[in-house]
């Protein structure tokens, strides 16, 4: 352990007003916040506060590149449901947040993000490692702050929190120059309390809407909810399901509402989007209600907003008003926490015979089934299928699954079964190269009791594999599954289908993972063929340390079904009948 | 079709970029903005003019208020309202050009605030079209405009309230308030002289 894990046995501070440096205070508001942990890399303009760190209860994660402590906390956030912490200097160090703040940002993840910037006399001097950040995170943040007096910090700090957490969660900047944190101020941690959350002027729940929903829902013959994040981010798990199992009406999920309802629950219908099942993305179609809870209606989730849905009425039940009538427009919007409205709903909801519906939906899933792959005989490839399948099986999905960007991310939302929400962490709005291996290291460290796997393709593991060393440093048990295909896969499936098989800058290098990982004092083992999968993944979950698997897999399989961007949602490709991941009998 | 927005938002450093971003971000043009301190401590009142799609003033209204330092946001479209705009207008003009210039104010109700040996400063006050107008009859006088500086429409609702904004906060609902608008008693855009 190389972190400066220093308990402090009085936290005085915080229950009696105590001049503290602004270093200090950024710590102590910190810890009044409940943060016990935070991912950083140190610099000029942030070593007042580090100079200050050994003084308080709080765990510094060193990560190799900033980029990885803005996932990480990230990752932190997703798999605790609490406000992830990252800390960076002025200048780069500021920079490198930036794509990890969109990653949070897109996806409504409480995250904050210190940084230093240089003294406020020489603010806007192009002083050295000077950088306009707050500027630059303006379209990527929830809301940002630029500090420059000491009395000024734990007040920002506690407002950034606030904001992080409330509403539509987001990512919060707070950027605090030199000067501030090496002066001296009066820290009264009660005072710097923020003025009462002021929920949304425009959420509105009208008696008159919710008599709407309730009879529509009544009324409909081919109803579909559509559960999302906000599932999740609202801890809605239990109303969406009893609003499914009392009315009888099947559940579609978006990629990040995954884990929102249990994947085995007889109404769970799966994935709808571009890589959706085919039932799915037909039922929707179908459908002449859509009860929309907690998603924001995404072009991967809708195809072509014009030929979307079209014979559906549809109820939106979503917390931020601006996501009303943006992409698809509804006949219903209940806007406010979805838990609360649901709880407003469930009681006028009485039961409804959904049999003839889910019955036709039942039949245009076949017998097919992607689960099928598990029977399948061995050809002598191992697909990533069925590497992420038998994941599952022999985990009994028991284990938090972060993924990177790309085929074995669609792969894992089609072939791992989520029961339970924050069981899989994804970069779903920005679709960020490189978010798996931070983000897992984020997601143990906030559940060290829990099972961490990354899923990650070659390419992208690429993008932060440095952070291998901040696993080694800090002790970190993650399982690593490379799907390795030798291609920045999506894109040269992307080449295959619209680009006549010009696979232009798509085949990649890579170098020994297992011999990286060993670099690092990490095992692993290369698997090529599927007979070694269980043991390989029984070693890994054995072993003490962090340990990784490089699955050598098909190198040219596609994600099926697809819907090609613009397209509608039933203008699916589907799988071809020669490939062995059967979806239908009559593919075959 | 135009929107009009009044946006009470807090008096600090950054909260204007933060407002022009979010039109930037839906790439809408802002036709005119005007800012102001306001009758609340603290918080400054905007006016923001911008063209964009009838259906997009739901969601500029609800992304104004996602923005921290946006405390109350109206949206008047099609509400009786009184709209103004101040233009100084500098024109050339000699001493024998200028009782022309003059007959031409006294027509459009404006002033004449500054006289120098070659030119001549108008101030006026009005809708726009009048604005318009006074420019456009300048225009085609002889005597040659040299500067023009508008502020920009700024705008309030009619009828007692002190504020529509603290209306629309009470009510939460933009699209009923015309409803129980009492009846203006000046037909809406009249060019009535503000003093």
């Amino acid at each position: 352990m190389g972190s400066n894990v220093h308990t402090q046995s009085s936290n005085a501070h915080l229950t009696t007003p105590t001049p503290l440096t602004g270093a200090e205070i950024i710590w102590a508001t910190l810890v009044g916040e409940g943060v016990d942990t935070v991912f950083g890399y140190p610099g000029g303009a942030i070593l007042p506060a580090y100079d200050a760190l050994r003084k308080f209860p709080i765990r510094h994660i060193l990560v190799r590149h900033e980029q990885g402590a803005s996932h990480m906390a990230d990752g932190y956030a997703r798999a605790s449901g609490k406000v992830g912490v990252a800390i960076a200097t002025s200048g780069p160090g500021a920079t490198n947040l930036v794509t990890g703040l969109a990653t949070a940002m897109l996806d409504s993840i409480p995250m904050v993000c210190i940084t230093g910037n240089v003294s406020s006399k020489i603010l806007g001097t192009d002083a050295f490692q000077e950088v306009d950040i707050t500027g630059i995170t303006l379209p990527v943040t929830k809301h940002n702050f630029l500090i420059n007096r000491t009395e000024d910090i734990a007040a920002a700090i506690r407002y950034a929190f606030q904001i992080a957490k409330s509403g539509r969660p987001g990512p919060v900047l707070v950027d605090i120059t030199k000067d501030a944190q090496q002066a001296t101020a009066l820290f009264d941690f009660a005072a710097a309390k923020p003025r009462p959350y002021r929920p949304h002027p425009m959420l509105k729940v009208e008696e008159s809407g919710i008599a709407q929903a309730v009879e529509l829902i009544r009324n409909a013959k081919r109803p579909v909810i559509l559960a999302g994040h906000g599932v999740i981010e609202s801890g809605a798990m239990e109303q969406v399901r009893t609003l499914a199992e009392r009315a009888q009406i099947p559940v579609a999920l978006t990629l990040l509402g995954l884990g929102g309802f249990p994947a085995s629950h007889p109404l769970n219908l799966g994935m709808m989007g571009m890589h959706g099942e085919a039932w799915v993305n037909d039922a929707i179609q179908q459908s002449d209600l859509l009860i929309a809870c907690g998603m924001r209606f995404d072009d991967r989730v809708t195809g072509t907003t014009s030929t979307y849905a079209t014979k559906a009425k549809k109820i939106h039940i979503e917390v931020d008003p601006a996501e009303i009538n943006k992409n698809i427009k509804v006949d219903v919007a209940l806007v406010g926490d979805l838990a609360e409205v649901l709880e407003q709903l469930l009681p006028l909801i009485s039961g409804r015979d959904g049999a003839k519906w889910l019955k036709t939906i039942q039949t245009s899933k076949g017998e097919s089934a992607v689960h099928d792959i598990k029977n399948l005989p061995d050809t002598g490839h191992l697909y990533a299928a069925h590497v992420i399948h038998d994941l599952w099986r022999i985990t009994g999905g028991n284990a938090i699954v972060v993924t990177d960007v790309g085929q074995h991310q669609m792969w894992e939302a089609q072939y791992f079964h989520h029961e339970h929400p924050r069981s899989l962490i994804t970069s779903g709005g920005l679709g960020t190269m490189g978010f798996a291996l931070p983000a897992a290291i984020g997601a143990k460290v906030a559940c060290p009791d829990k099972e961490v796997w990354v899923i990650a393709g070659d390419g992208g593991f690429q993008m932060t594999s440095p952070e291998l060393s901040t696993i080694a440093q800090e002790g970190v048990k993650i399982n690593i599954a490379i799907i390795n295909n030798g291609f920045l896969g999506m894109v040269r499936q992307w080449q295959e289908f619209f680009y006549d098989k010009n696979y232009e800058c798509t085949p990649l290098v890579s170098p020994d993972f297992v011999k990286l990982a060993d670099a690092h004092g990490i095992a692993g083992r290369a698997v090529r063929n599927r007979a070694e999968v269980d043991s390989a993944v029984a070693e890994a979950r054995s072993a003490t340390g962090a340990f990784l698997l490089n699955f050598m897999v098909e190198k040219e399989d596609s994600v099926y079904p697809m819907i090609p961007a613009g397209s509608a949602l039933h203008e699916m490709i589907r799988r071809p009948g020669k490939n062995p991941l059967i979806e239908r009998p009559d593919d075959v | 079709m135009l929107h009009t927005f009044v946006a009470y938002v807090e008096d600090r450093p950054g909260v204007l970029t933060r407002v022009a971003s979010l039109f930037r971000r839906l790439n809408i043009n802002i036709i005119s903005l005007t800012v102001g301190r306001s009758e609340r401590e603290g918080l400054s009142r905007m006016t923001v003019v911008c063209d964009a799609s009838s259906e997009a003033g739901h969601r500029i209204r609800a992304s104004l208020y996602k923005l921290e330092n946006v405390v109350d946001v109206d949206d008047i479209a099609g509400a009786p309202t009184v709209t103004r705009e101040l233009a100084l207008i500098k024109v050339a003009a000699t001493r024998h050009t200028r009782s022309a210039i003059f007959e031409l104010v006294e027509v459009f109700r404006a002033r004449i605030v500054d006289l120098t040996a070659e030119s001549l400063m108008i101030e006026m006050t009005g809708v726009e079209s009048k604005i318009e107008g006074l420019i456009q009859v300048l225009n085609e006088s002889e005597s040659r405009i040299l500067e023009i500086c508008r502020s920009g429409k700024m705008t309030m609702r009619r009828g007692h309230h002190t504020s529509g904004v603290l209306r629309a906060l009470g009510t939460n609902e933009t699209d009923t308030d015309e409803a129980d608008q009492p009846e203006p008693l000046i037909e809406h855009g009249a060019p009535v002289e503000p003093e």
